[in-house]
């Protein structure tokens, strides 16, 4: 086995077969550069080092910090003429009052559910369309592929317009499919899973077509399951794009009930008004289930995002 | 080619696994659901119908003077473009696009590299520097731009007023609203927003340097400053094209914050060209002259993407020198 598998790609982008199949997830605790022999031994540069990171952290975790110490705040003590953190009690007010008022849980279904949809159907057809490409042949394969590629170059960006004019024709503006269906189709994940797929070997496919599995059975019962850690990778970066994206949800959803939660969240900002705890309590809601989420998968999400940024391009 | 022997070929000897790649189709019976067109065509069908089509179809309404839904259009010809290379307000936009992106880049990069070396190098609580690094990458461009406009707002509110003060500044600062400080807020916000991305390709990267390359250096006696100028700056040399490229062309496409935190002002000043194109489309209701305005726009990004090919070709024929 160790003689078959050549390193994929080139070293450094992109998750190669070989490692990736052999690793899993790694090992919970501690990271990889943190076990060599090298351990700390604080030098005063290494004090130095650690004095400017911490200095980094405090800048960039102030302004969250900031958001939730005010949204816990009585909503009379949010100004004031110096710095103050913590206001007299602390309050759940703030969040009682936005959530009963506007539509942000049912902004977070949405979100959710549209999320989950295109990040399924993204994993899915990239994941096939990837093995047709590097797996079979068939007339115009090489053609096809090509202008996926060159799909790479077109930013979604450019295509509202013209995008807009084609959901309003098929209706499917204020709906669910309307924002997710322009979503689906991304050609760099394409790439990147023919990338992986062409470092598989090919022997352990072979072996299953000898004893005689279709097309499909090898690709559900050999492809996939080699492929978990960079199936993950694009099913966690799609997620946070999806979750996160705002200009097309915007530009396809009038309809307060259609909207996502990043873009029911700006178009609801006007009713809270001066009332900053609750502005401060709505960014909290809007923010928290993706934080929740990256706690608890830092590594996966690290390396899915690491990965497939580097890999897309 | 389309042989039909029921048996797969003989299997090659193992180390051909990547030579003989379109040499050698696998073979298997032709059955008609396992056509290789089976498994592209889901993503075909899409990408036909919301890249390709609307790309089209986008050339098309840039060619006549369609209204919002696309009906009731008469061809102009190229006037649209003709227009939009007459209207101060693309060119504006498009400076003022180009200008964010100079702006934003060597501080995304910068700081991201920096950070990457603080947290590879330092060795502990690597989670530490993850969460609070990366974290504000996965806040919505909504929450990133409230927060912002919130914090920098000039009042017994915002947290930087209140900082500032409590040093003994008094600035009163209009932050988004004077147009020498807006487009720098902006991209204040920005980098705090993403850099972390940039902070997670730098430490892949850092991670994938082979450690013997530090321990001949050592042997020979480079401290860790030479070590880092001839050793780890040197390796991550194509990262940081990658980096480089990425983050012109995600800066070249900024809305989201501009349009929630300024709307484009003062005086226009921070208007992205994105917003010109929504502008002129979905509040002005001219869908072809947005089109036609898109497409200026998407030469641009045209440009970037190729230099960028032409560099990822060259250093790929280096590397395989």
């Amino acid at each position: 086995m160790s003689a078959t598998v050549k390193a994929g790609p080139t070293a450094g982008r992109g998750l190669d077969a070989a490692s990736a199949g052999r690793r899993k997830i790694g090992p919970r605790k501690g990271s990889p550069s943190a076990e060599d022999g090298r351990g700390p031994r604080w030098t005063p540069g290494r004090v130095a080092m650690l004095a400017v990171a911490l200095v980094l952290v405090v800048l960039w975790v102030l302004p969250m910090a900031w958001a939730v110490a005010t949204s816990l705040k009585p909503e009379n003590e949010t100004t004031r003429t110096s710095l103050e953190w913590v206001g007299s009690r602390i309050t759940f007010e703030a969040y009682g009052k936005v959530w009963a008022s506007g539509d942000l849980g049912r902004w977070m279904l949405n979100s959710a559910y549209i999320s989950v949809v295109t990040t399924a159907l993204t994993v899915a057809t990239c994941a096939m369309a990837a093995y047709g490409f590097s797996r079979t042949e068939f007339r115009g394969r090489r053609f096809l592929y090509g202008l996926v590629l060159a799909g790479i170059m077109v930013p979604p960006q450019v295509l509202i317009a013209p995008l807009f004019a084609e959901m309003v024709s098929l209706g499917l503006v204020d709906t669910y499919w309307g924002v997710i269906l322009p979503q689906v189709a991304v050609p760099a994940m394409v790439f990147i899973l023919v990338k992986f797929f062409e470092g598989v070997p090919r022997e352990l496919e072979e072996a299953a077509f000898v004893d005689g599995a279709g097309r499909w059975r090898v690709f559900w019962t050999v492809v996939v399951p080699l492929s978990r850690p960079v199936l993950a990778a694009v099913a966690i970066f799609t997620f946070i794009q999806t979750w996160n994206n705002f200009l097309w949800p915007f530009l396809v959803t009038t309809d307060p009930g259609a909207m996502t939660l990043p873009v029911g969240l700006v178009n609801v900002q006007s009713t809270y008004g001066a009332r900053y705890a609750q502005v401060m309590a709505s960014l909290v809601i809007a923010g928290l289930p993706l934080l929740l989420v990256f706690a608890f998968f830092q590594r996966q999400i690290v390396r899915g995002v690491a990965h497939t940024g580097l890999a897309g391009q | 080619m389309t042989a039909t022997a029921p048996t797969a070929p003989v299997p090659p000897p193992a180390a051909t696994a990547d030579a003989g790649e379109k040499a050698r189709p696998v073979t298997v019976r032709r059955r008609p659901l396992e056509h290789g067109l089976v498994f592209t065509a889901p993503f075909l069908l899409l990408y036909a119908a919301f890249l390709v089509w609307p790309l089209l179809l986008g050339v098309k309404m840039s060619l006549g003077n369609d209204n919002i839904a696309g009906t009731g259009s008469d061809f102009v010809g190229l006037d649209n473009y003709a227009e939009a290379l007459r209207d101060p307000a693309v060119w504006s936009s498009l400076w003022n696009t180009v200008w964010f992106t100079l702006l934003s880049t060597a501080p995304l990069v910068l700081v991201g590299l920096v950070m990457a070396l603080l947290a590879h190098h330092l060795r502990v609580v690597q989670w530490l520097w993850r969460l609070s690094w990366f974290a504000p990458f996965l806040l919505p461009s909504g929450v990133v731009g409230l927060l912002w406009m919130w914090m920098i707002y000039p009042s017994d509110f915002g947290l930087a007023d209140l900082l500032l003060k409590s040093v003994g500044l008094t600035p009163e600062v209009g932050w988004l609203t004077d147009t020498r400080y807006a487009m720098l807020s902006i991209v204040l916000t920005t980098v705090w927003w993403t850099v972390g991305f940039n902070f997670l390709l730098y430490l892949a990267a850092l991670q994938a340097i082979p450690r013997h390359l530090y321990e001949a250096a050592e042997l020979d006696g480079a401290g860790a400053w030479h070590r880092l100028r001839h050793v780890t700056l040197p390796m991550l040399a194509r990262t940081t094209g990658v980096v480089v490229i990425l983050q012109l062309l995600a800066s070249l496409k900024i809305f989201d914050q501009v349009y929630i935190m300024t709307g484009g002002g003062p005086d226009e000043s921070t208007r992205p060209i994105l917003q010109y194109v929504y502008e002129a489309g979905f509040t002005g209701y001219r869908i072809g002259y947005a089109s036609a305005v898109s497409y200026v726009f998407f030469a641009l990004i045209v440009i970037v993407s190729l230099i960028h090919l032409r560099m990822t070709r060259r250093s790929r024929e280096e590397a395989a020198k």
